[in-house]
């Protein structure tokens, strides 16, 4: 299908959008569709792919996914917000998620969440640092709870955060 | 063993025998260490006979709920469909890290007691549901399906024997929720995470509406060493005492203990050694108040009924709790019981699809009034109130979010009522908002 053809329910994404499916990301999606027994069974790794290549899952980003998979952009966007690890809106550099669910909080999350939010100067939960590098939020349970407090930054996961050690994990950064 | 502790000595290294040991990691030394050959045997055994072995050794369902995986995969039929296994790597449930590890180090034992599951249900193709968060586990698993498919292990011809097996990874995207069997096939499918009605079970209409089974990594992992080993040497590893819990499990420990980690032990060990010489007791100085020994979703125990206790499906139960997923929560005597309970609420009311209203809502006020309560702005009948949401909570929604959520706050009202009312100022009756009576001044 051609990337300027209309979804089903006559949307598109706007004329400057640079698709994402295209080359290797293209091939990718092939092998994807290659595993199920329908387009959709596709979805979740697609915006996986999108949110990789563009760091959140964009409007026009959802357009492109739905033509791709055959769906409406409507119904994509219904998938997109059940979940939370699509970003919805552009994020830090950093996306910091610690967890604060109950192991952890017993061990003391919640203060290893206020030390990020004073050493990344972002000062609130979700909000973007004004340098752009780092944004922290709360996570439930990440499947760590004997490393309390585990860390995730982007993609990598980081045991056994403390209050003193967030200082030098931050310094690691760029 | 222990990870990340040595090996105690009482422990009964099954499935975790090679956690720390990073060439069992890759499929040349998961071959060394015997890999594959349960599968290359198992190809050509019929279905029903790897059925038959895996019901004798009494092995059962390891994400919770406890039923025999030998009956389940008996219940799949060679009727001509096309047949699907979902092995769930989801692990969501607070206080439970155990797949996390399985799928870190022995990433080839999850493959192959995946494509010996498929075979075993007459299913070509498997799909490895893992949550988004694993980011490590998903790479380690992928590698390991690589690697399988480049030995002729795992395809069209999976290991010479002229039968299909697919294996794929499937990453999730952050929902609690799709640890449930049936939000996990939505999930799988391209849908939101919303657990269907059942009946149809998924032996009937599963994944794609074709009959499918749904095992946990755990499960299939300890399937193989009962295939290689027997069902007779399985039952061997677990107290003789109790013929309903067999072989070894793998429990998660984690909040206020000693030495957090994993441990894998018989079936039946006693609770008190398990916390004591095992886990090291409390954090130096202090002592165990409150353990849930299951994962968030069952009934908070006290110390006392813990040390009673023996480690198995009926032992946890005797002892008013589950043993669900193995992940054991300590909670130390520092801790505020009140505090604790109201972040678990807190958790299911995040976490909630919001399908059902008995759960939308009751999760959402339970937390709410929790955390009133909490913050000293609660009334003593507050207490009743959070019961009688409990109570319609309970039993009357699709899944067993909802319930899980009512547990801990019932058993935690039961056993720990005295710090509830401590924190409820005498003499108030009406709630106070705050904006309000500040307004009013």
């Amino acid at each position: 299908m051609s990337l300027h053809a209309m979804a089903p329910d006559g949307h598109a994404p706007h004329a400057e959008y640079r698709p994402v499916f295209v080359g290797a990301r293209r091939a990718e999606l092939d092998t994807l569709l290659s595993r199920y027994p329908s387009k959709m069974a596709a979805l979740l790794p697609a915006l996986w792919i999108l949110q990789e290549e563009r760091g959140w899952v964009s409007p026009d980003g959802i357009e492109e996914v739905a033509q791709a998979l055959e769906l409406t952009p409507a119904y994509v966007n219904g998938v997109v917000t059940f979940y939370t690890m699509y970003h919805q809106h552009p994020v830090g550099r950093h996306f910091v998620q610690v967890c604060t669910t109950t192991p952890c909080n017993v061990c003391g999350a919640e203060d290893v969440v206020s030390a990020f939010l004073r050493e990344t100067k972002c000062g609130e939960l979700g909000v973007t640092s004004a340098d752009g590098r780092f944004t922290v939020i709360e996570v439930e349970c990440l499947g760590a709870c004997g490393f309390a407090t585990p860390v995730m930054v982007n993609e990598t996961m980081i045991e056994c955060v403390s209050v003193d050690s967030v200082k030098d994990l931050l310094a690691g950064l760029d | 063993m222990g990870y990340p502790h040595p090996s105690h000595s009482r422990e009964t290294p099954v499935i975790s025998k090679y956690f720390g040991d990073p060439e069992a990691r890759t499929l040349a030394g998961w071959q060394k260490r015997g890999g594959y050959e349960v599968l290359k045997q198992a190809l050509s055994t019929d279905p029903v006979e790897v059925q038959n072995v895996v019901k004798d050794s009494g092995l059962r369902g390891r994400g919770g709920a406890g039923f025999p995986t030998g009956v389940k995969w008996s219940f799949m039929k060679p009727d001509g469909k096309t047949h699907y296994l979902c092995i769930n790597g989801d692990e969501s449930e607070p206080g439970t890290f155990k797949d996390r590890e399985l799928m870190r180090w022995t990433p080839h034992q999850l493959v192959e007691g995946a494509a010996v599951a498929a075979h075993a249900i007459y299913a070509e193709t498997a799909y490895i549901y893992i949550r988004g968060e694993y980011t490590e586990p998903i790479a380690r698993v992928s590698e390991a399906i690589r690697e399988a498919y480049a030995a002729g292990i795992l395809g069209a011809n999976a290991m010479g024997s002229g039968k299909r097996v697919d294996v794929h990874v499937h990453k999730g995207a952050g929902a609690y929720i799709c640890g449930e069997e049936t939000a996990l096939m939505n999930s799988l499918e391209g849908r939101r995470g919303n657990p269907r009605i059942k009946p149809p079970f998924p032996a009937v209409a599963g994944l794609f509406a074709q009959p499918t089974t749904i095992n946990n990594v755990e499960t299939v992992c300890a399937a193989i060493h009962v295939l290689r080993n027997g069902a007779d040497w399985y039952k061997s590893l677990s107290s003789p005492t109790n013929p309903k819990s067999t072989g070894t499990k793998l429990f998660s420990v984690c909040g206020n203990v000693a030495r957090p980690g994993n441990y894998e032990v018989g079936m039946g060990f006693p609770m008190k050694d398990f916390l004591w010489e095992l886990c090291g007791g409390p954090p130096a100085g202090r002592a165990f108040k409150a353990i849930i020994p299951g994962g968030s979703s069952v009934p908070i125990l006290t110390p006392e009924e813990c040390e009673a206790a023996v480690m198995d499906y009926e032992g946890i139960q005797a002892a008013g709790s589950l043993l669900g997923s193995g992940g054991v929560i300590c909670f130390d005597d520092s801790q505020d019981m009140v505090r604790q309970i109201a972040r678990l609420a807190r958790f299911y009311a995040h976490e909630s699809c919001a399908q059902c209203t008995q759960c939308r809502e009751g999760t959402a006020w339970t937390t709410k009034i929790l955390e009133r309560i909490r913050d000293g702005q609660g009334t003593m009948k507050d207490l009743d109130t959070l019961l009688e949401i409990a109570d319609n909570m309970t039993g009357k929604t699709i899944c067993v979010l909802s319930d899980s959520c009512a547990t801990p706050v019932v058993s935690g009202l039961k056993k720990f009522r005295h710090e509830f009312e401590a924190k409820i100022p005498k003499n108030r009756s009406s709630v106070m908002i705050p904006s309000l009576s500040t307004a009013a001044a």
